[in-house]
């Protein structure tokens, strides 16, 4: 599928090994990378090729802790409206919700200034991460170099178990690969279970393909993805999909049913355990959120499992939404009153504590649960914390029980 | 091109862009000389007090992993570092750090001990051990990053040129 968008974008078959100039569909950045891509641009002196095509994002740093923050926001503000950019505010959500909602379609060159930037993939486009001066680049002349990825293949079949979701598949495939196992590679989902996965389930699962490393994770897009894009309002829904005899680098296969609540152990994301194997792990602070797994879908299941209970008495829960909408949607259906009733601080739509400036910093010592992508030390925030993973449910049945809990009991 | 003479800082596997530009510093990130005090601090605390110009990172398999922030190699080329050595270098950061000018190099670091007086050759793909007296070879970047790198980095590249070519 990789070879094939490429492809198309470069105006010539490509295959897996080549390095070619590929136009882009959609470039975007965010308040994080923001002000450096900006000083880029001035130093280049050029003008965004198409600002239609180009978004720019306050999502991390929200609402601004800080008048560092705030000034940075500022510079993209003014200048994303000066450019005739699209613009989303403070409080608007995550720039990969957001894109997913409002911007990429199927067959398109995704290109962002973060690295889950792949979370896109999930509707059948090749969405990759880059850093600043790549994207100042791709902004001005509407096209980038690529190296045209391996595929390896992932097949998911069989029928997830109860509490278990396509957070584990991912943790689980990370595990599997190592953080490096898909380096340079593009990944691209496959098998029934994937294909009978809602399009949320789905973007969890290309996100988190960069923790092993992959340039991309795509997942063909189909009937689910034409629902998903008509729920919103959108067009321009294609199928895309792998020619008959696409060729992979490797297959890797995963046995649905066999797969148990996972969770990724402090400092690296392929440290991956099934709950049962963690022991007895005392939790003081629970995150859900990110652009992994802070969706209405994933809220709905916290709520579910929080439903008529209390948080255990010293463990705090914050969540976060990952868009407006998905906080529209928890306030509508009565998510959020669940939430708020058993306890949670719910915080507005953006990154929150996932990338360690606010939201729910943990103390010395203490141990934070998180629905997120990364583990990494100090990652929430405080090198003298520690951080674990783990799909929303768990989350919310260790803010239940106080430790790293199976959620299969509420569910 | 240069011959590159330093001391090696010796680092572990997969040291993150979280390792080298900590997010608690977020607010730093439009102030990279403050920001720059704190490279690689949640790795090696001893590392920025202690670097020299011209020294360089000597890491293990898949440095750089994480986020996509351009600080991480931008500070790092900051204090001075000359080029990281590593066994393998994540995606995203081996793009950046030749984008912003700094050398990154796959070789095998094993046997490079901390301290050590390192000289490397650009143009022959060497790097000489002083220290140990060994010499390893690493292998030329794929050509387009050869020529942003002899540039000085990708905005040099792109005003020279105009355009990007393959």
């Amino acid at each position: 599928m990789s070879e094939k968008i490429i492809g198309e974008h470069a105006g010539r078959s490509v295959s897996a090994g080549e390095t070619v100039i590929a136009s882009v569909d959609l470039c975007f950045t965010h308040d994080a990378s923001g002000p450096l891509l900006i000083s880029q641009l001035k130093e280049l002196g050029l003008d965004l090729q198409n600002p239609r095509r180009t978004a720019f994002f306050v999502d991390h740093a929200v609402p601004a802790p800080r008048r560092e923050s705030a000034n940075d926001q500022k510079i993209v503000r003014e200048f994303a409206k000066k450019a005739g950019a699209g613009f989303h505010e403070a409080g608007s959500g995550i720039c990969h919700q957001l894109v997913a909602e409002e911007y990429a379609l199927p067959g398109q060159i995704v290109l962002g200034t973060d690295s889950h930037t792949v979370t896109a993939g999930a509707l059948g486009a090749f969405a990759t991460g880059m850093g600043a001066t790549d994207m100042a680049v791709a902004m001005a002349l509407g096209k980038t170099w690529l190296r045209v990825p391996e595929t390896l293949l992932v097949k998911v079949t069989g029928e997830l178990g109860k509490g278990v979701f396509s957070k584990d598949v991912a943790l689980h495939l990370v595990g599997t690969l190592g953080s490096e196992g898909a380096n340079y590679k593009s990944v691209e989902f496959s098998g029934e279970t994937v294909e009978r996965m809602e399009t949320s389930q789905r973007l969890t699962l290309s996100n988190m393909v960069v923790e092993a490393g992959a340039k991309a994770g795509l997942v063909p897009s189909d009937l689910e993805t034409k629902r998903f894009l008509e729920s919103l309002g959108r067009e321009g829904f294609r199928r895309v999909f792998p020619d008959k005899g696409a060729q992979y680098e490797d297959t890797i296969e995963v046995e649905a049913g066999k797969l148990r609540p996972m969770v990724a152990l402090p400092g690296s994301v392929d440290n991956v355990k099934p709950v049962e194997e963690v022991g007895e792990v005392e939790i003081d602070i629970v995150f859900v959120g990110s652009c992994t797994n802070g969706r209405i879908e994933d809220l709905r299941v916290v709520a579910k499992i929080l439903s008529g209970r209390k948080l255990r008495e010293g463990v705090r829960l914050v969540v976060t939404p990952s868009s407006r909408r998905t906080l529209v949607e928890a306030v509508k259906d009565g998510t959020l009153q669940t939430l708020i009733g058993a306890g949670a601080a719910v915080t507005p739509p953006g990154c929150g504590v996932c990338f360690g400036a606010l939201g729910g910093v943990p103390a010395d010592g203490e141990r934070i649960l998180a629905s997120t992508n990364r583990n990494f030390k100090a990652r929430t925030g405080n090198p003298e914390a520690l951080t674990y993973l783990a799909s929303p449910a768990v989350c919310a049945a260790t803010a239940v029980k106080g430790v790293i809990a199976d959620p299969g009991e509420f569910l | 091109m240069k011959e590159l003479r330093g001391r090696a800082w010796k680092f572990g596997d997969n040291v993150s862009t979280d390792h080298i530009a900590p997010g608690r510093y977020f607010h730093l990130r439009s102030n990279l000389p403050e920001l720059a005090k704190h490279v690689l601090e949640d790795a090696r605390p001893d590392f920025a007090p202690g670097v020299s110009a011209g020294d360089f990172v000597v890491a293990g398999r898949n440095f750089g992993l994480g986020s996509s922030r351009e600080h991480a190699p931008t500070i790092i080329k900051m204090v001075g570092v000359s080029a990281v050595l590593a066994k393998s270098f994540a995606r995203i950061f081996y793009r950046n750090s030749i984008n912003v000018g700094l050398p990154a190099i796959i070789c095998d670091t094993t046997r490079i001990g901390d301290g050590d007086l390192l000289v490397v050759d650009l143009g022959l793909g060497k790097v000489k051990d002083e220290t140990n007296g060994e010499v390893l070879s690493f292998p030329p970047l794929p050509e387009i990053m050869r020529k942003i790198l002899e540039e000085g980095g990708l905005v040099k590249y792109v005003k020279r040129r105009g355009d990007l070519e393959v």
